[in-house]
């Protein structure tokens, strides 16, 4: 722990909330990403976490609390801020009637990257997700997975030091659903990327990740697996979600067919 | 030295460039994809200009009035008009395309640029007026071979006036695009928006006939300014200046720029105002 002492959170929130005018969406809430690791943010659905991700990307304004990027402020200094940070939101963000390369290359424009550089980034995320064969064609003919690894190939063109992916996995098969996580996890490992995926699938966490529960606007647990099982009294992380939020076992498949 | 502290801040001009590039060329690549959007604008003034200016030909006198030097055709008057009509619906079409893209989500990706909010947005603009003026010369090369002449010099001197028309009226499109929640609305703007702004102008009959047949109607006509582009576009092919019409449009892009780039700042919250998305 002595390397996220010196260096700053990837990503720190501190005592934000907001509001969709009388209801409350966040209510003070405050979590950390360490540096190169794979924090999960679990809540069902409604928990406030596409309100978070909308806050740590700047599409809404901070208006209570603060959010820092490796120590920049998002509402201060926004341009230093996204520029160390990947997105892929819940909702497809690819531009259908563009190709899948011309998707990578806009994305690397909207980052300042040009020329030979952004097509030598483009042909190697391609590679990287295992698409570099579909580079030429409309990103409307790719699957669902497909999509998915574009997306991630597309918010590591910039090369940012945070990756934050809200519900990623949602409508994707089983074995694509696997494929991204290890993709993912890849990164944290081989690159040092933080990582930051919201999900409401519990099957989706491993031991070694941290977790953020997120219930309804509120932070209700927040650490290493193993502390947030033994702070609620539970045996497992499964039988902790429920204890913490009141609500049944939720398991991936479970959730998938509600 | 911390991490954040290691992290270049800014762009260099060279980056800006690129970024503004990179919009551009994603607007260009749409329109090529979607070739029956440039067949349909131009198609719109084309029947225009074929068929209705062929009927009122015969039934308006145009007397003759600045920029004009003698009598006109009534194809050569409604011509500049019609130049503007390319470029209002071309505006809307860019906020049905702003409505399109939030919908489906592309917005996020352009708005979570760590450009700032109103580079991004008026580079969507300048696209968006690019692909217009790209629209109205070949517009006018067709209007030619029908036979409305326009000055050699009138080629190069609308190229100002079409900039920032285009300029303007992507900007009302923008500012539109940010009060509309679904791409279902967009029927409204039709409504409410392009054909009030079309009609009530100097774009089918000169104001001064407009005049002796109601002066409230002309006072709206006056008050529109859609009927200034008209005329900036109108004297500018003739390489002069109205410099009312310039003064208005240009103060008009500036606020509508404005207005879109405010309407689009997260302080104000374009999702936020809708619900969150699904939080």
């Amino acid at each position: 722990m002595t390397c996220s002492q010196v260096l700053p959170a990837a990503l720190e929130v501190q005592g934000v909330s907001h509001a969709y005018g009388a209801r409350m969406a966040l209510d003070n809430v405050s979590l950390t990403v360490p540096q190169a690791r794979f924090t999960v943010l679990l809540g069902l659905n409604g928990a406030g976490k596409t309100t978070l991700f909308s806050l740590v990307t700047r599409l809404f304004h901070t208006r209570q609390g603060s959010i820092r990027v490796l120590g920049h402020r998002v509402d201060q200094a926004p341009g230093e801020a996204l520029r160390l940070l990947g997105v892929v939101f819940q909702a497809r963000t690819l531009d259908l009637d563009l190709s899948v390369r011309e998707n990578l290359l806009y994305h690397a424009a909207l980052h300042g990257i040009g020329g030979r550089a952004a097509r030598r980034q483009a042909d190697a995320a391609l590679q990287e997700v295992e698409l570099a064969g579909r580079a030429r064609d409309p990103a409307r003919r790719l699957s669902g997975g497909q999509m998915r690894r574009v997306e991630i190939a597309r918010a590591l063109m910039h090369r940012p030091r945070l990756l934050v992916l809200d519900e990623p996995t949602v409508g994707l098969d089983v074995a694509a659903r696997a494929a991204i996580l290890r993709h993912v996890r890849g990164l944290v490992r081989e690159r040092g990327v933080a990582v930051l995926w919201a999900t409401h699938l519990l099957d989706e966490i491993e031991a070694d990740d941290l977790i953020v529960v997120l219930h309804k606007g509120r932070v209700l647990a927040a650490g290493e697996i193993g502390h947030v099982v033994a702070e609620s009294g539970a045996a497992d992380i499964h039988d902790a979600f429920s204890r913490l939020t009141g609500e049944a076992r939720v398991t991936g498949e479970a959730q998938e067919k509600t | 030295m911390s991490a954040g502290a290691e992290v270049e801040t800014g762009f260099g001009a060279g980056q800006y460039l690129i970024c503004l590039r990179g919009i551009v060329w994603r607007e260009a690549l749409r329109f090529v994809h979607q070739r029956e959007r440039f067949v349909s604008a131009l198609v719109r003034p084309l029947v225009w200009l074929f068929i209705f200016a062929a009927g009122f030909r015969q039934i308006l006198g145009v007397s003759i009035i600045p920029p004009y030097e003698t009598y006109v055709l009534y194809e050569v008057y409604v011509t500049p008009g019609l130049i503007a009509m390319i470029q209002l619906f071309n505006g809307m079409q860019s906020s049905l395309s702003m409505v399109y893209d939030r919908e489906m989500g592309n917005m996020r990706m352009l708005l979570v640029s760590p450009f700032p909010r109103w580079f991004l947005l008026v580079g969507k603009l300048l696209a968006s007026t690019a692909v217009s003026v790209l629209q109205v010369y070949v517009f006018l090369i067709i209007a030619w071979l029908w036979g409305v002449e326009v000055p050699p010099l009138g080629w190069l001197s609308v190229l100002p006036a079409l900039l920032l028309c285009g300029m303007m009226l992507g900007a009302l499109g923008m500012l539109l695009s940010s009060a509309i929640r679904q791409l279902e609305n967009f029927a409204g703007v039709m409504n409410f928006v392009i054909f009030p702004m079309f009609f009530a102008s100097s774009a089918l009959y000169p104001l001064w006939l407009v005049e002796q047949s109601s002066p409230v109607v002309y006072a709206i006509c006056r008050l529109n300014p859609f009927t200034y582009a008209i005329e900036l576009i109108r004297f500018s092919l003739y390489a002069e200046v109205n410099p009312m019409a310039l003064a208005v449009v240009a103060g008009a892009a500036v606020l509508f720029t404005a207005g879109a780039v405010l309407a689009y700042d997260p302080a104000r919250g374009l999702i936020a105002r809708r619900g969150g998305g699904g939080a």
